[in-house]
């Protein structure tokens, strides 16, 4: 392991030693890959007067280079995962390291170390880690190891479910009495065998006559604790069937409320079948659990400690020799267990699996269609559907082979006792009476045990479960709601981004952006697809955080901010509009539910969609599906805008809004616009530059970096980026009119 | 577009570490030298494009170029990529994740940190990429060659 081969101060301890007088360490940052990216120890070590390079030979610290710091330059780049740190000499390339990009925050700290050193700065300290106290590089709060090693979760997962259990605790306890009391009432009439043997039937046997009286005694007896073991276990169930049905649709809203409060970037990276699965399927199986399996194995246990202390009382030998099997059971489903939970822990995700075909199938359902890939797609399900035989049938050899394992174990329990009380009945140290309630009780004992092994594969299935849900709600948004939000007065609309980058996973989308826009600017933003424009737009919405950098809203950084707070003031029109099942009305009333009808007729008159609307027969109450399947792209994009203009949002986003519709709708939709964008913020993105005319001010991003911005004019008179793109464009509608194609013309067609 | 082939070309790598491209008496700097399947045919062709991400020249089989020129070519992949090829599992930290795999693959031993099973992705039939929470993508190539044992961790989590 290459975390252990060293310690993280072992670096600066090693090089300390060999410090000149008038020199001072000034930041350590670890590297994991030699010359050869092959995985090696080693250190950058940063001081008053030179560079180092520190690695592992022959399991010591060893120097192997170093370079005097005038002259050179450092500088950081990434790619695909891995970090390199170079140091040049004017256009030499004098050394690089590299490393992977978890280490690049020690790199970073040793940048900025040395750019603080070559400005004239202080020399500052090394700082320690927040936990456990090693030399960090000043500006890194944990180091590598403790900020890496979050806990999983333990096996005990279902044990946090009492935190849904609580608020019902006092009904909970009722169910345990219940549970306790009608537990002992079931225990009442094997108990009421022994008499019946020893002064009833025997006797009998033996020539003397019945006592009426007693036996219509024990008869009632028998009759009346089975009566209350009926009504108290139809109380038990009932009340904890309640419970528990409650707890698990607490769990449900509370995963899927938690799961609304996730980033986009979270939803990018999941299944939807796989989430759904979650909290549709999970918390059911959960909620069965805790109403059925866990409620009768509690039963069962109690039964189980009751029946003992009887047995003891009865006949201590005897019961000895009945409890004896107990702990053989036990052992062997503990060893099951384990093989069985790995087994509906893949049965489980082999589900999703199903599921996923499913999901990805539906909802592209046109694209399949289109290319007469219905065989594939089956073939697909089929696939998955005979993986998840497999799987089961894996789990099912075992399974099956368990509870008949139980069934033998149990007979030869039975078949001991037997063998123990005649040998103990024999030698007159019994009853006859004793031995009989010793069957009777562990006839109920032993089939108990049975169901109770069933427990297992129930336990973990649910724990599977749980495990999956708490999956869910352990997930930290990677957007968090501020501890103390501030409050936003009415916004204005400045949005000044300050050198913001953002890395999505190991790809740098965005580069040291800045940018101010003023209120009641319109800035169009354009670009090759992949240059991060629509990443500009998420973060200025908030739909993820920037790597580094803040974004401001009139000078506020939105972080401060609670999320819903600050959404409310901004308008998004998206390229596919998405509408929800509902009424037309409602969809464009989404984002303020409590709009009058002449405030969404004025709406979709801004957006001019009230006379499309006002043409289909049930005018605004018309429903649309999940995706407006029956409203064209330039009638839903129009509802869309509606959807924007009514909520009156100070900042309006607009990416790529008319791209995906003929020149034709995109006039109307482009009118539309016009009455959105006055007087707000608006930031457009567009790949069809025309469509930004109105824009008072273009930026030009390329690779995420903002390479040109101004007017369209003055970009035009510059002749670079903006330049290019424009005559790209331009070439390509005129190729496309000699071809007799009339249209808008796309540089290409996906967004970014 | 037609891949831009041509009879005359070399790959150098200036002071500055930098790969060049020069192409009929043209100097390209700062090019980049990618596999066009990675994974599926890490052997086969190579593109080389330049600063802006525009092609420049298309191998259909690098295999088949000079020694020199194979030699410089590889060097520029590889100073590029960075895909570890797991060759066993050698201990996993936990069932669940996040989970801290302890792993030998071509480049050394090392750790990875598994942060959720969508970590885990298929590629093609029998290759899967796992992405550590560093952001580096691992590749075990081909799943039933791995040893028992890997194959045992594996199975824990597909």
């Amino acid at each position: 392991m290459t975390q252990a081969l060293v310690d993280a101060d072992a670096w600066s301890k090693a090089v300390s030693a060999t410090l000149k007088a008038d020199e001072t360490l000034l930041a350590v940052a670890e590297t994991d890959l030699d010359a050869a990216r092959r995985f090696a120890p080693g250190a950058v070590v940063l001081t008053t007067s030179r560079i180092l390079s520190l690695a592992l030979v022959d399991r010591r610290i060893r120097s192997v280079g170093q370079w005097p710091l005038r002259d050179g330059a450092l500088s950081l780049t990434d790619h695909a995962g891995v970090s390199s740190l170079d140091w040049r000499v004017g256009d030499t390339l004098l050394v690089r390291w590299e490393f992977r990009l978890g280490l690049q925050p020690g790199a970073q700290a040793l940048l900025e170390a040395w750019e603080h050193w070559r400005d004239g700065g202080e020399v500052l300290p090394l700082a320690h880690c927040r936990s456990c106290g090693v030399d960090v590089p000043v500006g890194v709060a944990l180091c590598e190891d403790c900020a890496q090693d979050e806990k999983p979760p333990s096996s005990l997962t279902l044990l946090r479910l009492w935190r849904f259990a609580r608020p019902y605790r006092s009904r909970l306890l009722l169910g345990f009495v219940l549970t306790m009391l009608a537990t002992s009432a079931t225990l009442v009439p094997p108990y009421l065998t022994k008499p019946l043997m020893d002064k009833l039937l025997i006797p009998y046997q033996n020539g003397q006559d019945l006592d009426r009286e007693l036996v219509s005694l024990y008869m009632l007896g028998l009759l009346a604790a089975a009566l209350v073991g009926w009504g108290l276990g139809w109380a038990r169930t009932y009340v904890l069937a309640r419970v528990s049905e409650r707890i698990g649709a607490d769990l449900r809203t509370a995963t899927f409320e938690h799961l609304l409060n996730q980033s986009v970037s979270y939803f990018g990276a999941k299944r939807t079948g796989d989430l759904m699965a979650r909290i549709g399927a999970e918390t059911d199986r959960i909620n069965v659990f805790l109403s059925l399996h866990l409620l009768d194995f509690a039963t069962d246990v109690l039964m189980i400690g009751m029946t003992a202390v009887v047995l003891f009382s009865i006949n201590h030998w005897l019961a000895l020799v009945t409890l004896l099997p107990l702990p053989i059971i036990g052992y062997l489903i503990h060893a099951v267990r384990d093989r069985l939970r790995r087994g509906f822990e893949r049965a489980d995700r082999i589900w999703s699996e199903v599921t996923n075909v499913l999901a990805d199938t539906i909802p592209g359902i046109r694209v399949v269609k289109a290319f007469a890939q219905e065989g594939r797609e089956a073939e697909r399900f089929r696939a998955a559907n005979r993986h998840n035989l497999e799987i089961n049938d894996r789990v099912n050899k075992v399974w099956s082979m368990f509870a008949p394992s139980v069934t033998l174990l149990t007979e030869i329990g039975l078949l001991v006792v037997w063998t123990f009380g005649i040998w103990q009945v024999s030698n007159d140290e019994i009853t006859v009476g004793t031995l009989a309630a010793f069957i009777a009780y562990i006839g109920r004992f032993y089939t108990r045990l049975d169901s109770m092994s069933r427990i297992v594969s129930h336990t973990q299935k649910a724990a599977a479960g749980a495990k999956r849900i708490f999956d869910i709600l352990d997930h930290q948004s990677n957007v968090p709601e501020p501890a103390e939000p501030r409050p936003l007065p009415p916004v204005e609309g400045r949005i000044q981004l300050h050198d913001v980058s953002f890395r999505y996973g190991n790809r740098q989308v965005i580069r040291h952006l800045n940018l101010d826009i003023k209120p009641g600017e319109m800035i169009g933003v354009v670009g090759h697809s992949g240059s991060g424009k629509s990443t500009l737009v998420n973060l200025v919405c908030r739909f993820h955080d920037p790597s580094e950098g803040s974004v401001r809203v009139d000078g506020i950084d939105v972080r401060e901010l609670a999320v819903a707070d600050y959404r409310r003031n901004i308008g998004l029109v998206l390229q596919e509009p998405f509408l929800f099942f509902g009424t037309i009305a409602e969809n464009i009333a989404y984002g303020r539910p409590d709009a009058t009808r002449a405030e969404i007729v004025a709406a979709a008159r801004a957006a001019n969609a009230h006379e499309f609307i006002m043409r289909l027969p049930h005018g605004y109450d018309s429903l649309v599906g999940e995706r407006g399947q029956s409203l064209s792209g330039g009638e839903r994009q129009r509802i869309s805008i509606a959807r924007a203009l009514l909520i009156d949002p100070r900042i309006l986003i607009l990416d790529e809004a008319t791209s995906s519709v003929d020149s034709t709708t995109e006039k109307a939709i482009q009118a539309a616009l016009d009455n959105l964008v006055r007087g707000r913020t608006t930031i457009a993105i567009a790949h069809r530059l025309s469509t930004l005319r109105k824009a008072d001010r273009l930026v030009v991003l390329d690779r995420g970096e903002m390479v040109e911005t101004g007017t369209h004019d003055e970009l035009m008179a510059r002749r670079g980026a903006y330049y290019a793109l424009h005559q790209a464009q331009a070439r390509q509608a005129e190729a496309l009119l000699e071809d007799g194609v009339v249209g808008g013309v796309a540089l290409d067609g996906g967004a970014t | 577009m037609n891949a831009p082939a041509h009879a005359h070309w070399d790959l150098l790598r200036n002071p500055a570490g930098q790969w060049c491209l020069e192409v009929d008496g043209v100097l390209h700097e700062r090019v980049v030298v990618a596999r066009a399947f990675p994974i599926s045919a890490p052997e086969g062709p190579v593109c080389v494009l330049d600063a802006d991400g525009h092609e420049l020249l298309w191998l259909e089989d690098p295999a088949a170029l000079d020694e020199r020129l194979h030699e410089r070519v590889t060097a520029a992949l590889t100073s590029r990529e960075f895909t570890p090829v797991i060759e066993a599992i050698l201990h996993i930290s936990s069932l669940s994740t996040p989970s801290r795999w302890t792993v030998r693959t071509d480049r050394g031993i090392t750790d990875l940190l598994l942060t959720g099973e969508e970590a885990l992705q298929r590629v093609g039939g029998k290759s899967l990429l796992v992405a550590d929470a560093a952001g580096v993508q691992y590749l075990i190539r081909d799943i039933p060659a791995l040893d028992r044992a890997s194959r045992k961790f594996l199975e824990r989590f597909l």
